[in-house]
């Protein structure tokens, strides 16, 4: 699977344009990450656990919109966006979508 | 009386903590970018046709940072009487600097010689609440141009 931010890939034609997919996942920091996080605010300086959970939801809402498009038959994603809200108090919805393409296979 | 001293305890902390790792950050993140600056970060959508043919891929970078007491304490008189939030500003500045940074190392693994439309998006972890935690997420992602003959 290909996955790129712009809206076409050099040196390959777009067979099929298979719309939109998506992926989304929501995450809530547990209570021991956010007890460092509460002492760190006095200090200031990064939250390594924060950097690191929302890399990894990130990651696997990446994951659910590969899948999605796997099963629709792509082999690429262009035009990727990325969008994070936070729902309640604590926990944040991290969105990620892009155009699902087949691109040609017989240039590399 | 007693709160009084927690709160100056904490301000004096925030201050000299805050500070500190302030300066320090800026000093790493002007090393890292001075290293980094054979990569040029682009916001265009096109690819010129000279770069071509390359292989793409996407690189992110994200970086949470967290404000300090102190500062929290200056933005709050600032409410008072409005105007610019320096001590937020340069938070965010060294955010978005440090997301970038992460992106260009990830570019640079991989053995790519320019990234393209870059795009960021800056989220606050935590809104409302009096008690919460004040951190700002700042997350770039670009697609980075490999030349095909690596």
């Amino acid at each position: 699977m290909l996955l790129t931010t712009i809206e076409s890939v050099p040196g390959k034609k777009i067979v099929k344009h298979l719309g939109l997919v998506q992926g989304s996942t929501v995450r809530s920091k547990h209570i021991g990450r956010d007890m460092m996080a509460g002492l760190k605010n006095i200090f200031g300086g990064e939250l390594k656990g924060y950097t690191e959970l929302l890399q990894e939801s990130r990651e696997e809402a990446i994951q659910r919109m590969s899948l999605q498009a796997e099963s629709i038959g792509a082999n690429a994603i262009l035009n990727i966006r990325f969008s994070t809200s936070s729902i309640t108090q604590g926990a944040a919805e991290l969105y990620t979508y892009g155009t699902a393409v087949e691109l040609e296979d017989n240039r590399v | 009386m007693f709160d009084l001293i927690v709160f100056l305890v904490l301000l004096t902390t925030g201050y000299i903590f805050g500070q500190w790792l302030e300066r320090s950050h800026y000093r790493s993140i002007r090393k890292r970018e001075e290293d980094l600056r054979s990569i040029p970060v682009i916001a265009s959508k096109r690819l010129p046709d000279e770069l071509c043919p390359c292989h793409t891929r996407m690189v992110v970078g994200n970086v949470v940072i967290s404000i300090d007491f102190f500062k929290k304490f200056l933005a709050s008189l600032r409410y008072l009487i409005g105007g610019r939030v320096s001590s937020y500003e340069s938070l965010i500045d060294r955010a978005r600097r440090e997301a970038i940074l992460r992106m260009k190392q990830q570019a640079k693994l991989a053995g790519a010689n320019y990234v393209f439309n870059v795009k960021m998006e800056t989220s606050s972890i935590s809104k409302g609440r009096r008690e919460t935690i004040g951190s700002v997420e700042v997350l770039a992602y670009g697609t980075a141009i490999i030349p095909a003959n690596n």
